[in-house]
């Protein structure tokens, strides 16, 4: 098992988590449950696990599949900097959003699979994995040398006219040889 | 649209079916528990969630019943074999075990969802009843107790007081939840379940198929709670008492109740758990999977050769007792010394008419690198490690010699299956087997360079010469497209322009670079059989395989007597 990157499961697991503190959280507010308002607490939080979880980090080794739509979410998370980079961070961050959803029993699902989500982004920082975007590669383009702006204000020296008359059978005189034909009646 | 049928229709019958018994159990069981009378005071209690519970909880007994046997491969390879006599659709069936497995899976995970909202209603109602907070007749059922004379209808029996400590009402929910038998199991269960599916997805389990195959043994725990969920009998129905309870006339006096003769206490009862009686005969049909495999992998499997092939690819030539191949089938193959639990599947590259089987293994990932090392430091000539091998399995290349003209598109490793047709097609030519229906074989390969392929290039020299030799060079028309070439190829390529056989392959037919234009070889097939049923076989890529399925319908002619094309997939 030495190949995997933990954080890719984690990932999965947490997103799968917000998802169901969420709908724990719509039903206890909808319901007007008893303890409704640790299940707003479920919503929002539900809400805010997703938008963090949603854009997937870029692999280490191999390639990266994008999530639909995801750019502007890597954008936001990587304007976090280290907070969202690292996964001790994100490991604890889970651990301490999940407890509320604990109190109620529409939340406490999606409070057991975000701490075990947690306990898995523990496992990826212990290895030293970490959180890195996938940003489109930006075409580098060559930048156009300086003499574009001058052009050359003579004709380039040539030889005069007679000799300039390719010679048809005199292979040696002729300018340059093609290596293929360049005719197509071939 | 006459084509989609001609190429789809039993699949969508399948499906059609499965979803058909879905809804009507829905349906169903919602409309008898929605109203039926014995249920009446359960409703006045939970309302409708009691059937948006019991419901889904129907369609959730069908499907756990229906997931364990697409993956039971040992028997579908004995349906498989029992259907030899049958038409090709049944056949081509059973190739989408895999999805009609994830199919099921979904439905489960949708079901579940349904349910466990629907319960987590019926919780919070049982409680509130409780309580106090409904009605005068919510009340009186609630307390209903279970004494000599009396039997209880709100499973939920405590109020306030948990052995003697006091509880906050919003706990009382979440305390049941994980006590008793049916709301401990249901988390345990749906935890379960979460974890195999997000464990599923097609990234982790593309990326690390070890995490997917050990987590996906949580299925264990799943039926293990699952038999047990309704065990402790909590949705409760109104059983029949002497002088009968007459609902429409008590319900409105629940004070009166057992003081006036229309009125006797009602009682109450569980219904009869069955899930098991679902379950338990794919569970035991399971056991007896896993039991075969168990054998096979006791079974010796002895080496004939090792062979170390360019670019990390191993051949192992194995011989095992009592083994039979058929074209294009495929083999698990488990190696104990690098891990007990894993068994990974390889297509066979040898044809069944030599007295061993052969497969190639290519480096890609853990496994398969422990493997190559492993049998790397063998010496030559000693055996290697133990191994054990389950199997043969079939697939879909099997049917290749009942088609008049085939069509066979291997890309990249894919072209493995497609080594045990031609060296089949090889050995049948030599004794001049009469079962060869075919008449003409087009084979297309595709790959991004031919490194990791000589030995299949080998083979191909080798069919050459043979058919040369006979003078069937008609027989079987081969093309291979190189689609990772560059500058310095074409370059190379200018440059032998006139030579006879070709400069990458050292084959007579010349290489073709990039990409098939698979309108012109549709039309150039159909051209030269004007009134022969093709048959495609596909190993590679989805997206190509997407391709193909459309070129195979639009090429397709609904009339029989015209070229049809039928599309075949493996898949792993």
């Amino acid at each position: 098992m030495g190949k995997i990157e933990w954080a890719m499961w984690a990932n999965e697991q947490a997103l799968a988590s917000g998802l169901i503190l969420l709908t724990g959280g719509i039903v206890g507010v909808a319901g007007q449950f008893r303890g409704w308002q640790f299940a707003a607490y479920a919503v929002a939080a539900g809400v805010f696990v997703c938008l963090l979880e949603y854009p997937r980090s870029k692999r280490a080794k191999g390639t990266s599949v994008e999530r639909t739509g995801q750019y502007c979410f890597t954008v936001c998370v990587k304007a976090f900097g280290p907070l969202t980079r690292n996964y001790y961070v994100r490991a604890f961050l889970h651990a301490a959003i999940c407890v509320p959803g604990g109190f109620m029993l529409a939340t406490v699902l999606g409070c057991v699979c975000l701490g075990i989500a947690s306990l898995i982004y523990l496992a990826a920082a212990i290895r030293g994995e970490h959180w890195e975007p996938i940003l489109p590669r930006k075409e580098i383009r060559k930048p156009v040398g300086e003499s574009i702006k001058n052009p050359p204000q003579n004709p380039p020296p040539r030889p005069p006219p007679e000799m300039r008359r390719k010679q048809a059978g005199d292979l040696e005189k002729s300018a340059y040889d093609n290596p293929m034909s360049v005719t197509d009646d071939e | 649209m006459a084509n989609c049928i001609v190429n789809y229709g039993f699949s969508s019958f399948i499906l059609f079916v499965w979803m058909a018994i879905n809804i009507f159990l829905f349906v169903w069981f919602y409309f008898f528990y929605d109203l039926g009378p014995q249920f009446f005071y359960t409703r006045h209690i939970l309302g409708s969630a009691l059937a948006w519970a019991r419901a889904p909880a129907a369609v959730l007994n069908f499907n756990c019943m229906l997931i364990l046997l697409p993956v039971c491969r040992n028997l579908l390879s004995l349906l498989r074999g029992s259907f030899v006599r049958c038409s090709r659709t049944m056949r081509k069936q059973l190739d989408k075990n895999l999805t009609f497995h994830k199919l099921v899976a979904y439905m489960i995970a949708l079901m579940t969802a349904v349910h466990t909202i629907a319960h987590l209603f019926n919780l919070e109602r049982y409680n509130n009843s409780r309580q106090g907070v409904y009605d005068e007749l919510s009340t009186a059922l609630s307390d209903l107790a279970d004494t000599e004379n009396t039997t209880y209808l709100n499973p939920i029996r405590i109020t306030n007081l948990v052995s003697n400590l006091l509880i906050d009402p919003q706990q009382i929910p979440t305390y049941f939840g994980f006590t008793s038998i049916a709301g401990l199991t249901g988390v345990v269960i749906t935890l379960a379940l979460i974890l195999i599916i997000t464990s599923s997805m097609e990234v982790i389990r593309r990326s690390y198929f070890e995490v997917f195959w050990y987590t996906h043994h949580l299925f264990i725990i799943f039926f293990a709670g699952l038999v047990f969920h309704g065990a402790g009998r909590i949705v409760r129905s109104q059983q029949r008492t002497n002088p009968p309870h007459n609902t429409t006339f008590c319900k409105d006096h629940p004070d009166d109740w057992g003081q006036i003769p229309e009125c006797p206490i009602p009682q109450f009862a569980g219904g009869f758990p069955q899930t098991w009686m679902y379950v338990i005969g794919p569970m035991v049909i399971y056991i007896c999977e896993r039991l075969v495999r168990f054998v096979r992998y006791m079974q010796s499997v002895q080496y004939k050769k090792i062979v170390m092939r360019p670019s990390k690819v191993l051949e192992l030539q194995l011989i095992k007792n009592g083994f039979k191949m058929e074209v294009g089938q495929y083999v698990f193959v488990n190696c104990p010394a690098i891990s007990q639990l894993e068994w990974h599947p390889f297509t066979m590259t040898s044809a069944p008419e030599e007295d061993f089987f052969s497969i190639h293994i290519r480096s890609a990932g853990d496994w398969t690198d422990k493997l190559i090392d492993i049998m790397k430091k063998v010496p030559e000539g000693a055996e290697g490690p133990k191994l054990g091998v389950d199997g043969p399995f079939g697939t879909a290349s099997e049917d290749v010699f009942d088609y008049e003209v085939s069509m066979l598109i291997g890309a990249g490793i894919g072209v493995t299956p497609f080594a045990s047709i031609l060296k089949s097609i090889w050995y049948k030519f030599k004794d001049s087997d009469p079962k060869l229906r075919t008449r003409k074989i087009y084979f297309y390969w595709l790959c991004r360079e031919t490194h990791a392929f000589e030995w299949f290039a080998d083979l191909l020299q080798v069919l050459e010469k043979e058919m040369e030799e006979r003078g069937m060079g008609d027989f079987l028309t081969y093309k291979l497209y190189l689609t990772g070439w560059d500058q310095s190829h074409a370059t190379h390529v200018m440059v032998h322009f006139d030579k006879d056989t070709d400069v990458v392959t050292g084959l007579k037919q010349k290489t073709h670079y990039g990409r098939p234009i698979w309108d012109k070889e549709f039309e150039q097939v159909r051209k030269e059989n004007p009134t022969s049923i093709v048959g495609t076989f596909l190993c590679g890529p989805e997206a190509l395989g997407k391709v193909l399925e459309k070129k195979c319908a639009k090429y397709s002619d609904v009339d029989p007597r015209k070229t049809r094309f039928y599309f075949n997939k493996e898949n792993f």
